[in-house]
């Protein structure tokens, strides 16, 4: 890899911007390719370097021959988000672990003195209103958010945002009778049944997890299970 | 902030510092490999490395073959697997086989 390229491919991680590296495997000819454009001395065909921008949007490394040898594309996205409203007792559990399967969590808690704490050093911490962050952080497809207040004045606006954002995982924290009255305000603000379907509650799988910490692992494997699984 | 380690920006780190560095890509897999496609490893002109493209199996052998294209600056693809006798040393245990670019750093 050229030192050019080296350097480019560093600086579009940095600025998190989506970026492909293309690289022909006989010659060792590299191609970066970006949402808007291509940089590189690896020459490919208009519908290759379309099919490596459509990897982007998937996430996937692609592999294709060509007439001048294999061409391997390794897709360079920043890392997927979690986004945690609440500054609880399971937060912390749950940002560590977060990250330590890949993401780049968030901590969301508008409550003085809640997320300030040094629990969270090392994470991003916003002391926004929920429905205030989410308009900042804007979730996309590449985003999970959990809600852990068990408070509707914090929860609900974000689970609002995040049913109308395209995240692939929404989660809520609280008993089957809390996340029915939820269900039920959410109805009331226009979320169609279907829409509703989208939020994961009670929050994680079903491991009869009990402290805070196995809590976190139930709802680090369901996020893994949705993202990765099969179903 | 996430705490996978960054393979990529730690032998661009090597590089500025003066080092010899080669990276080493999966770039293809087959039946139960222990990496998924895209696991990296980056390999000093020393000998250090950082990342797996096997959860061990194979590393000797990858980073023996990071420390040739240091040296002569080609890169490389290999291949591992339980059909090639190489592999069958190193021991890809696992039954799967996998396939690796190595490429020095400019």
């Amino acid at each position: 890899m050229k030192s050019a390229t080296l350097d480019k491919l560093q600086e579009a991680r940095a600025a998190k911007r989506p970026v492909a590296l293309a690289t022909n495997l006989r010659s060792g000819q590299q191609l970066l390719i970006y949402a808007d454009g291509t940089e590189g001395d690896l020459c490919l065909d208009m519908d290759m370097v379309v099919a490596a921008g459509e990897a982007l949007k998937t996430d996937e490394h692609l592999r294709f021959a060509t007439p001048a040898g294999e061409v391997f594309v390794q897709v360079f996205n920043p890392p997927p988000r979690l986004l945690v409203v609440g500054a609880v007792h399971i937060t912390e559990p749950l940002a560590r672990m977060g990250a330590l399967a890949g993401y780049g969590v968030t901590v969301i808690d508008p409550r003085r003195g809640f997320a300030e704490s040094q629990k969270f050093e090392g994470f991003a911490v916003m002391g926004d209103w929920p429905d205030e962050a989410m308009a900042t952080l804007k979730p996309d497809s590449r985003t999970a958010v959990v809600t852990l207040t068990h408070d509707p004045k914090l929860d609900d606006p974000a689970l609002a945002a995040a049913l109308r954002s395209k995240a692939f995982y929404i989660g809520a924290l609280g008993s089957r009778k809390t996340h029915a009255a939820r269900l039920g305000r959410l109805k009331e603000a226009g979320f169609s049944e279907p829409e509703l379907q989208r939020i994961h509650g009670p929050v994680g799988l079903d491991i009869g997890a009990l402290s805070p910490a196995e809590i976190a692992v139930s709802i680090v494997a369901q996020i893994t299970q949705v993202r990765r699984g099969d179903s | 902030m996430t705490s996978e380690t960054d393979v990529l920006s730690e032998a661009a780190a090597w590089r500025k510092s003066g080092k010899g560095v080669a990276l080493a890509t999966v770039v293809t897999t087959w039946g139960s490999s222990p990496r998924p496609v895209g696991s990296q490893l980056a390999v000093d002109d020393k000998g250090k490395f950082v990342g797996s493209v096997s959860g061990g199996c194979i590393e000797g052998a990858v980073i023996k073959e990071a420390l040739e294209a240091i040296a002569d600056g080609k890169s490389r693809l290999l291949d591992f697997g339980v059909s090639n006798e190489q592999a069958w040393e190193v021991g890809l245990a696992c039954g799967g086989k996998v396939q690796v670019y190595v490429e020095k750093l400019g």
